[in-house]
Formats: C-alpha cells, sequence, structure tokens
C-alpha cells in the first residue's frame, strides 16, 4: 500500500522565526507528486512553471518546479503528515 | 591579475548543473568548494603516504608526520603566527572557541568575573560561553549594535572593565558581512587586563589577517570556509597562554608520560608541548594536508586580490539588487568597502526560504534562516534574512543571473 512515504525524501523544520518546513520529494517520484498535488489543490498563482502558489482548504503554500514543497502554520508533525496524506495519496 | 575564468577551472564541481542550470554557487559563507589542487592533496596522501602520525619510526609514518607538522608550520605562516606552536589543530571554529572556553573559561572565570561578547556573534562564540557561565557563575556582557547590524564600538568600551577577563568578537559578521576593528577592541581589552577571542571564521578565508598586526590573544577559524576540506580549523594562540592552559580532551598524542604508581594505584601525567597538548588522539591528518593545499592556493591568488575581487563583486550585487529589483530589501550597511563578500536581503512579503527555493530552481545556491546567528537578527528586528556570499571563482556574469532570477521572484508578490 503506498503511503507519503513513498514520495518524500527529506522533511526539513526551517530555522527563522517562520519555522516552515519544507518536503522534498524523491526525484523519481517528483513529477507524480507535483501532479497529484496541483490537481487537488487550488491555484492560485504560478510563474513560469517554476513555482506555484496553492491553497487546499485553510492551508496555502508554494509548491516548486525542483520537488520542493514550503508549508506554513503547521502545529505538529501529525498535521503535517495528516495534510501531506490528503495531497498525495 | 585576478582570473576568475582560469581559477573555475580548477574547480570540478563547477561544472556540474542543477535544475538543468549551471551552478551558481553562493553560499560561501557556509562552506565553500574545493579546487583540484585541494582534492588531489588529499588523494596523494592516501596512495603515497597514509599511515598514524608521531606513532612509528617506519617510513610511512614519518612522512605522514613531517606532512602534518609541515601543515601546521604552512598556516602558521599564513597567519603570521611564530610557528606550529601557536597553531592547534582543532575540528573547525566552534570546537577552536569550545577549547578556549573549557581549557581556559572552566579553570579561570568565577563569580566575580565577566566576559564581553557582541550581540553580532555566530551561535559558536556565544554558546559555549552560556553553557561555562552556568557552571562557574561568571557573567556574560552582551555589546549592543547600531541599527544597522554594526558593531557600536562605544557600547562595547563601556562594557569592559577591571573585572572583564575575555572579550570575544567576530573579525567579520557571518550574516551582514560587516569588519569590525578587532584591533581596537583588542587594545581596549589589553587595557584592562583581559584577552580578546576573535572568531575568524569569516575573515581569515576573504582578506589579510596577521595576528601579529592585530594583536589577538586567541583568532579561530575553519578549513572548510577557505577551500578546505570539512572536519579542519585552526586555533590560534599566543604560545604563553596556551602554555599556561590545562588541556582540553585527554588520550594519545597529548601527553609525554602516564605513569603508574603502584603505592596509590593511580596514574600521573605529563602533558606533551604545544601544540600536541591539544591533539589528543590521532588527528585528522588528510584534513590538515588539504587545508595546507588550500592555503597554498590562497597565497598563489594573494590575499589582498581575494578581498577586491569579493569587494568588486559585493558592490556590483548591491547596486544591482537595488537598480533590478524594486521590493527586494539589503540588510546592514550597503557600503562594500567595509563589509566582506556578503550580502543579506530580503524581499517584502516573501519568506527567505522561498527566495531561496526559487533560485534554486535556476541552479543559485543562497542561504536562508537565521544563519547560526539569531541574537543578531532579533535585535534587528528580522524573521530571518537570505543570504548570497561570494568567493574567489564567483563572477560578475553570475551575478547577473542572480538579479536576473530576483526580478522574476518578485512577480510572486
Amino acid at each position: 500500500m503506498t503511503g507519503i512515504d513513498d514520495y518524500i525524501a527529506r522533511i526539513d523544520g526551517t530555522c527563522g522565526k517562520e519555522k516552515d518546513v519544507i518536503v522534498t520529494f524523491k526525484y523519481e517520484k517528483k513529477n507524480d507528486a507535483i501532479q497529484r498535488i496541483l490537481k487537488r489543490a487550488t491555484l492560485k498563482k504560478s510563474i513560469a512553471g517554476i513555482v506555484s502558489e496553492l491553497s487546499y482548504g485553510s492551508y496555502s503554500f508554494r509548491l516548486y518546479g525542483s520537488g520542493k514543497v514550503i508549508l506554513r502554520g503547521l502545529e505538529s508533525k501529525e498535521e503535517l503528515n495528516s495534510l501531506l496524506g490528503q495531497l498525495l495519496l | 591579475m585576478f582570473d576568475t575564468n582560469k581559477i573555475r577551472e580548477d574547480f570540478p564541481i563547477l561544472k556540474r548543473k542543477v535544475n538543468g542550470h549551471p551552478l551558481i554557487y553562493f553560499d560561501n559563507a557556509a562552506t565553500t568548494q574545493k579546487p583540484k589542487q585541494v582534492i588531489d592533496a588529499i588523494d596523494d596522501f592516501y596512495e603515497k603516504h597514509n599511515a598514524n602520525v608521531h606513532r612509528a619510526v617506519h617510513t610511512l609514518s614519518q612522512e605522514a608526520s613531517e606532512l602534518y607538522e609541515s601543515a601546521h608550520e604552512e598556516i602558521a605562516g599564513f597567519i603570521g603566527a611564530k610557528g606550529m606552536e601557536e597553531t592547534v589543530f582543532v575540528r573547525g571554529t566552534t570546537e577552536a572557541i569550545n577549547l578556549i572556553a573549557y581549557s581556559w573559561g572552566l579553570r579561570n572565570l568565577g563569580k566575580n568575573d565577566e566576559i564581553v561578547v557582541s550581540l553580532m556573534e555566530h551561535h559558536s562564540n556565544i554558546v559555549p560561553w552560556e553553557i561555562i557561565s552556568k557552571i562557574t557563575g561568571f557573567e556574560i556582557k552582551y555589546a549592543d549594535l547600531n541599527a544597522d547590524g554594526t558593531l557600536n564600538y562605544d557600547s562595547f568600551e563601556s562594557l569592559i572593565s577591571k573585572r572583564t577577563r575575555m572579550v570575544c568578537v567576530s573579525q567579520v559578521s557571518n550574516v551582514t558581512g560587516v569588519v569590525n576593528d578587532v584591533k581596537k577592541i583588542g587594545k581596549i581589552a589589553h587595557e584592562h587586563g583581559a584577552m580578546i577571542l576573535v572568531d575568524g571564521a569569516q575573515s581569515v578565508p576573504h582578506m589579510p589577517v596577521n595576528v601579529k598586526d592585530i594583536d589577538v590573544d586567541f583568532l579561530a577559524f575553519s578549513g572548510h570556509k577557505m577551500l578546505g576540506p570539512t572536519g579542519i580549523g585552526v586555533l590560534y594562540g599566543k604560545r604563553d597562554l596556551l602554555g599556561k592552559m590545562e588541556p582540553f580532551h585527554g588520550g594519545g598524542e597529548m601527553i609525554r608520560d602516564v605513569s603508574f604508581n603502584p603505592k596509590v594505584r593511580r596514574c600521573s601525567t605529563t602533558w606533551n608541548s604545544l601544540p600536541w597538548k591539544f591533539e589528543a588522539g590521532t588527528p585528522n591528518t588528510e584534513g590538515a594536508i588539504g587545508l595546507a593545499a588550500a592555503v597554498r592556493y590562497l597565497k598563489r591568488l594573494g590575499m589582498e586580490n581575494v578581498r577586491k575581487h569579493e569587494q568588486k563583486l559585493t558592490e556590483y550585487s548591491i547596486t544591482r539588487m537595488l537598480k533590478s529589483c524594486n521590493n527586494v530589501e539589503i540588510y546592514g550597511p550597503r557600503n562594500a568597502s567595509t563589509k566582506s563578500g556578503i550580502v543579506p536581503f530580503g524581499m517584502k512579503g516573501l519568506s527567505s526560504h522561498d527566495i531561496a527555493l526559487f533560485l534554486d530552481n535556476y541552479g543559485i545556491m543562497v542561504r536562508s534562516g537565521f544563519h547560526c546567528a539569531q541574537p543578531l537578527h532579533e535585535f534587528m528586528k528580522l524573521n530571518s534574512s537570505a543570504r548570497a556570499s561570494f568567493y574567489v571563482y564567483n563572477s560578475v556574469e553570475e551575478v547577473d543571473k542572480f538579479v536576473d532570477a530576483l526580478k522574476e521572484i518578485g512577480e510572486l508578490q
């Protein structure tokens, strides 16, 4: 059974007051991950296919063509996993 | 003549692409790329000379020992130290400062003592002192900065008193790139009977630094920020000061004798000579040899030329960023002559990580976050910052591509 770990190479908390989370997709899965997210989230803005500004429910985030997504305002690891599950699976 | 194109040929990594674009590496304040001369020196050691140093009489050990010792002399000469006895190899700047904090601070700082630390310091020049302070009870006085993040010399001077035992300051800020007058601060410290410890992690790789000229008691710097390998750094210390200090780590190499007394059933030890007293265990021989090769490379370029090249790139990038990107904000001073090759910046409405991720798509590597200097960011009321930092292999053409990419990111707002 496919899980979010099948898509994700790394999850890094950033330093800085923002406390963002950067999720890096596995190279071989990044295009699939990007397509899945674009299908489920609402596109607000896109620049030259490099970055897409998206919203999903109460969340807003940016998805990069290099296979990274930057998420904000998450309170816990459980919330992060739940959001990623909804976006990817 | 400083020929960037020719220099770039020495760096194999600069031939690679990232996300389909030629690599533009602007994260040199974090770590630098390595020229083939450094890589070859390490290869040569392992292919021809590898053995443990100072341990055996066989040929390989003698060769390895000679290479290791000559690396000390090479680095000593680079910073104007008297010789290898003033040049201790450590893992990096962080370990060098910890060495002073534990070997000297733990034994010499008590309840009536103070040290003065600037608010612009990297965490490595704050945290070790906070740890030792909690053990021995001495006080840490933090010197304020000016609004633009430069050192407030008046604040610094006002905090130094007869109770001050040590003054800790960076020669160059790893966030703003501001160059501090450590000679002036050291003079004030010495007038009050205090010592000065300088974090040279961002200065030694980028400008001529001579310990005799600046007259500092201790200077710490890292090899990987100056074309050398990771895991090797240097603590310079005046010979008489290092001589009086107790060792940091115990083990092999750092002792002269370890003798068991059967009457009391204890071992007594005497310490080795400098610098070995502070280099316990099998050292990072390949790192030392690689760092020596890096120093030879930098000496060939000339440190004055390195400084001028970085100033040119700094001035050019600041001018172009301000002219071409109307939503970019440069943090700290903008006068390149007062700075090293570091440009901290932000863009309205975007986090530093967004900026870094966007640039990454163009193969441009910059740092984002606090850069291990949270107190400085708090002082400047910044949530975080993006940082472009230059070195010998960076070019004006790369700055142009960087600014062009920044212009695009403005559309995100």
